[in-house]
């Protein structure tokens, strides 16, 4: 009898964990009350939202949250500044959702978006979210500015709304296989991704530019966007002995990955791209992170006219910069550039100004191209030297 | 065949902290046929708050060796989860004992989402790292590496197992256990007292879960608030996987569990060729959950269980 028990409990309870699993972490912070209009009047001053959408809970919760800081401080000052727009005053409001990374999430976010009529938005953070996400925007007219999702698909759908402020992973992946076999000297290289649309992009436009390079693959493997426990797919790389290994995923796995990559005794050089990038990265990796290779698309902060000082302000305010808090402050401030060119707030007056806007952001010259992705984007490499990402070069990604 | 033989170490070391946490629930189902679905979460806050007190260890003046920090945020996590599967037994279940079989399955679930959430808001949402500040020696054995810490966990849990089963077959405590086990109410004519017990079966099963959630900390270097789920999830499969209720059956599940899943993880693709890949690994938990239930769902352990606690 105690089985049968056993057996008629389970089924409510996996109904259960399975509801629990997509509701547990649900928490918005979002200031306004929903429903409200978009443009209302408050004295002769009008409100424009911007949505911002990132994952502010689970395991990318702490990029999430500098993006959301990125956002806020570009929208903060540019209500500080005081800008007219087709003669009124405007005051931006941002609204700012937890997607979760999670392409579902995404969506819900985007039609909470629609719904709200925002004027813009500044997000998704991952590719996964982006490209699900980027559909509604584009049926709803509202434009999107992505400031991190860099897998190909995103801007290659023909959605006029869609932008990003970041190299793709076309551009990325290149430059990464050919540093990866030509500076780093990988001959036998192994891949590891995490099966997400930004992890898997990556992965595989590096894979094909370090076959170009004259490199042979001798192992590909999987993880998911959540695991901790990478030693089986190690020890199964440790065994054909690669001289590179490169990660496809953000920092919260390639962290670990890392220490447990040295706690096997493997030592292959460890490359990542943009999403490994991060101060959080070396102190998941708990000292092995030494010698660890990342890419991140633009110039280095401190190259860039007004990036010490976007630096030194968003430090004061925020504390140290995760990752994308710099593409972030540029992605509103293309956006508020746009719309006073347009001299509207309306997406339909200012898209056109946008695809052809050369804008001076802190981490790169910001003009599109024909689908919205970053004209000439430049790629610079890092090294961890003595615990601290340190620059080695920047490549251009042509 | 080094290969093979590091897939069979990591699966055995994951195994044995698979198997210190099935512990908990095996115990707790055999005396209240109760699925305690908090106890991940109580790993969890064992990790976390071992983790607290060693940063502020680390912060403090005091010069102590690692090891020295590391045991002292062991020694302050087994008190706080042993306080804590108290009082969760206390509120959340004991008023429920008489009540049908899914008010308290819902109340664990409900435990568990609560726990998650005040631990996101003490100790943010983020990944935690463990400070590495055990020194870390490896070992070559036939081509496959082993680390002191490694060797260490799977020694640590193989005792605290032993121990318990001394406990619940050579002590007067574990004879009341067994006892409780077998009908409450029989236990209770003969001078039991089954709310202590209960409760005891409570700490003891916390006890090794908060051992348990520092050894998945130091293990993988890291620690959130979400850690204990899934970790909660496969411990219970463990124990399904061994008969759930028996003891050995947890041990044995638990660290069959992490050799499947450690050698799943490795060969899926080889296997499938290429068609699943070793992102599945999560997979074999489940997958082991359910042909159990179909083909042995009293586990392979459970049968004609005389003695449970």
């Amino acid at each position: 009898m105690k089985y049968s028990h056993l057996a008629q409990s389970l089924i409510p309870l996996l109904c259960l964990t399975m509801a629990a699993c997509g509701k547990q972490d649900n928490t918005t912070s979002t200031a306004t009350s929903p429903g409200a209009a978009a443009t209302a009047q408050a004295g002769g001053e009008e409100v424009v939202k911007i949505g911002a959408a990132a994952p502010l809970t689970g395991p990318q919760s702490h990029l999430g949250k500098d993006n959301e800081n990125g956002t806020k401080m570009a929208i903060d000052e540019a209500n500080a500044k005081g800008i007219t727009i087709g003669g009124k005053k405007i005051r931006f409001e941002l609204i700012s959702e937890d997607d979760q990374a999670d392409p579902r999430m995404g969506t819900v976010v985007a039609q909470k978006f629609v719904d709200q009529q925002v004027k813009g938005v500044i997000g998704h953070l991952n590719s996964g979210t982006t490209i699900p996400a980027s559909k509604i925007y584009s049926d709803a007219d509202i434009v999107q500015i992505s400031p991190s999702a860099t897998n190909v698909t995103y801007t290659a759908q023909g959605f006029k709304t869609a932008f990003r402020v970041m190299a793709n992973d076309a551009q990325q992946g290149k430059v990464l296989g050919y540093y990866a076999t030509h500076q780093m000297g990988g001959k036998k290289i192994a891949i590891i991704d995490d099966r997400s649309a930004y992890g898997q992009g990556l992965a595989d436009e590096f894979k094909k530019a370090a076959l170009n390079g004259g490199a042979q693959i001798v192992a590909h493997e999987f993880t998911t966007d959540k695991a901790t426990d990478f030693m089986a797919i190690l020890t199964k790389i440790k065994s054909v002995q690669p001289d590179v290994l490169f990660y496809g995923g953000m920092d919260a796995q390639g962290g670990p990955m890392m220490k447990q990559v040295r706690g096997l005794g493997l030592t292959a050089k460890f490359l990542t791209g943009d999403g490994g990038s991060t101060p959080e990265f070396i102190k998941l990796a708990a000292g092995e992170a030494e010698g660890a290779y990342s890419s991140l698309p633009g110039l280095p902060l401190e190259k860039m006219p007004g990036g010490k000082e976007f630096g030194t302000k968003f430090t004061a305010k925020y504390g140290q910069i995760q990752l994308y808090a710099p593409y972030c402050y540029d992605a509103v401030n293309v956006m508020i550039a746009a719309m006073q060119q347009a001299d509207s707030v309306e997406p339909a007056k200012y898209l056109p100004k946008l695809a052809n806007i050369t804008y001076d952001g802190v981490t790169t010259k910001i003009s599109f191209d024909e689908k919205g992705d970053l004209k000439d984007g430049m790629i610079t490499l890092y090294q961890v030297k003595n615990g601290k990402w340190e620059v080695r070069e920047t490549l251009a990604t042509k | 065949m080094d290969i093979f033989l590091q897939q069979l170490i990591n699966g055995l070391v994951l195994g044995s902290i698979y198997a210190l946490v099935a512990l908990g629930y095996t115990m707790v189902y055999g005396i209240l046929e109760l699925i305690n679905f908090a106890h991940g979460e109580i790993t969890m806050i064992g990790a976390m708050v071992s983790l607290a007190v060693i940063n502020l260890l680390i912060g403090s003046s005091l010069d102590l060796p690692g090891v020295m920090i590391v045991f002292m945020g062991v020694l302050t996590a087994i008190p706080a989860c042993m306080a804590l599967g108290f009082v969760i037994e206390r509120v959340a279940y004991r008023p429920l004992r008489n009540a049908p079989r899914l008010a308290p399955l819902i109340t664990a679930i409900g435990v568990s989402i609560v726990l998650q959430n005040a631990a996101m808001l003490i100790w943010g949402r983020q990944y935690i790292s463990f400070p590495p500040i055990i020194p870390i020696y490896r070992y070559e054995i036939l081509g496959a590496t082993i680390s002191n810490l490694q060797i260490f966990i799977f020694i640590f849990s193989a005792l605290l197992m032993a121990g318990l089963i001394m406990l619940v077959h050579k002590t007067r405590l574990g004879r009341a256990m067994r006892a409780t086990a077998q009908s409450p109410q029989a236990a209770s004519l003969m001078g039991v007292n089954v709310n202590n017990i209960i409760a005891i079966t409570f700490i003891l099963g916390s006890a090794l879960a908060a051992i348990a959630g520092v050894m998945v900390g130091a293990y993988y270097g890291l620690a959130h608030y979400y850690m204990g789920f899934l970790l909660g999830l496969k411990a219970f499969c463990a124990a399904v996987l061994g008969g759930i209720g028996n003891i050995a059956g947890a041990m044995l599940g638990g660290l069959l569990l992490g050799v499947i899943e450690s050698l799943g993880a490795g060969y899926i693709g080889d296997l499938t060729g290429g068609f699943l890949g070793s992102h599945y690994q999560d997979v074999f938990a489940f997958l082991v959950l359910i042909l159990v239930l179909v083909f042995r769902p009293s586990g392979l352990l459970g049968e004609r269980v005389v003695e449970r606690a």
